[in-house]
């Protein structure tokens, strides 16, 4: 699936369209940034709550798909333009993180 | 031509805007020279567990990066407080990370288990009172 296919399925606030068209493998969900670190998949959409600037490099170094702000979380300043420079794509859903994950896998695509 | 290529970084301590800077810039510099995804993501994880713990315990570092045809063998050096008892700082779990850190979502003491899990070589030196050097080196799959 790709990222915009996420977005629109968790009908998504786009925070940083950097490539849209790129494909999701997979998902991981925390806030603790060494185990998303640590376990993480490459290509895989990040579902979580954290939203200061730490997050753009843990998602562009560990090649995090998308990441997947839950909650409604808002990123914090500074985020949406580190995201920009370093191609990170965000999105913000309204939806709980298990609410999330619970649509992405009951509608089959990840 | 030169026989590898060297970089250096200084660390900054406390500053989480810049944290990570010098990993992503040796992360270009490996994607630029045809490194394979695979061992980029190896060493971008590894070398950034080291340089956020330099910003978060030790007040900053300095950095360096030795890119060889092979391998890379990565360097994170700083004069901070040192680590007294490195068995139990590389158990997973363990952090003495303060609140504060806490809350922007470090501290869960995986950051040295992750450099053991990622680089295919970990070597940590540390004396209290006088700082820890982090070498780490990434062998480069066929
Ligand atoms: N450069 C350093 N200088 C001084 N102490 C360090 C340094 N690196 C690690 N430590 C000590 O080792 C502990 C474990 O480090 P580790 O990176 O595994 O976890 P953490 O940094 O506390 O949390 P996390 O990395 O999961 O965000 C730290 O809490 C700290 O006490
Ligand atoms: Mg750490």
């Amino acid at each position: 699936m790709t990222v915009q296919a996420l977005a629109e399925m968790l009908s998504a606030k786009i925070i940083n369209n950097a490539d849209f068209t790129r494909q999701v493998a997979t998902g991981y969900a925390g806030d603790l940034l060494s185990f998303v670190m640590g376990k993480a998949p490459a290509d895989s959409a990040w579902f979580t709550v954290m939203t200061n600037i730490n997050i753009c490099a843990v998602a562009h170094l560990a090649d995090v798909a998308v990441i997947v702000l839950c909650e409604d979380s808002e990123p914090m300043p500074g985020v949406t333009d580190r995201a920009k420079e370093q191609g990170i794509n965000i999105i913000s859903t309204s939806l709980d993180i298990f609410s999330a994950i619970k649509k992405v896998l009951n509608e089959g695509q990840i | 031509m030169a026989d590898h290529v060297h970089l250096e970084y200084v660390v900054e301590g406390d500053n989480f805007v810049s944290a990570g800077s010098a990993t992503e810039s040796v992360k270009a510099c490996l994607k630029g020279m045809g490194v394979k995804p695979e061992d980029v993501r190896r060493v971008a994880i590894s070398m950034y567990e080291g340089e956020i713990n330099m910003v978060i315990h030790a007040n900053g570092g300095k950095a360096t990066a030795d890119i060889y045809m092979d391998k890379v063998v990565i360097t994170l050096a700083d004069t901070g407080k040192g680590i007294a008892d490195i068995e139990l700082a590389m158990k997973p779990g363990y952090s003495t990370a303060t609140d504060d850190v806490r809350s922007l979502g470090f501290g869960a003491g995986m950051g040295l288990p992750n450099m053991k899990k990622y680089a295919d070589e970990c070597l940590i030196e540390s004396t209290v009172g006088v700082g820890t050097k982090v070498t780490l080196v990434t062998k480069f799959s066929a």
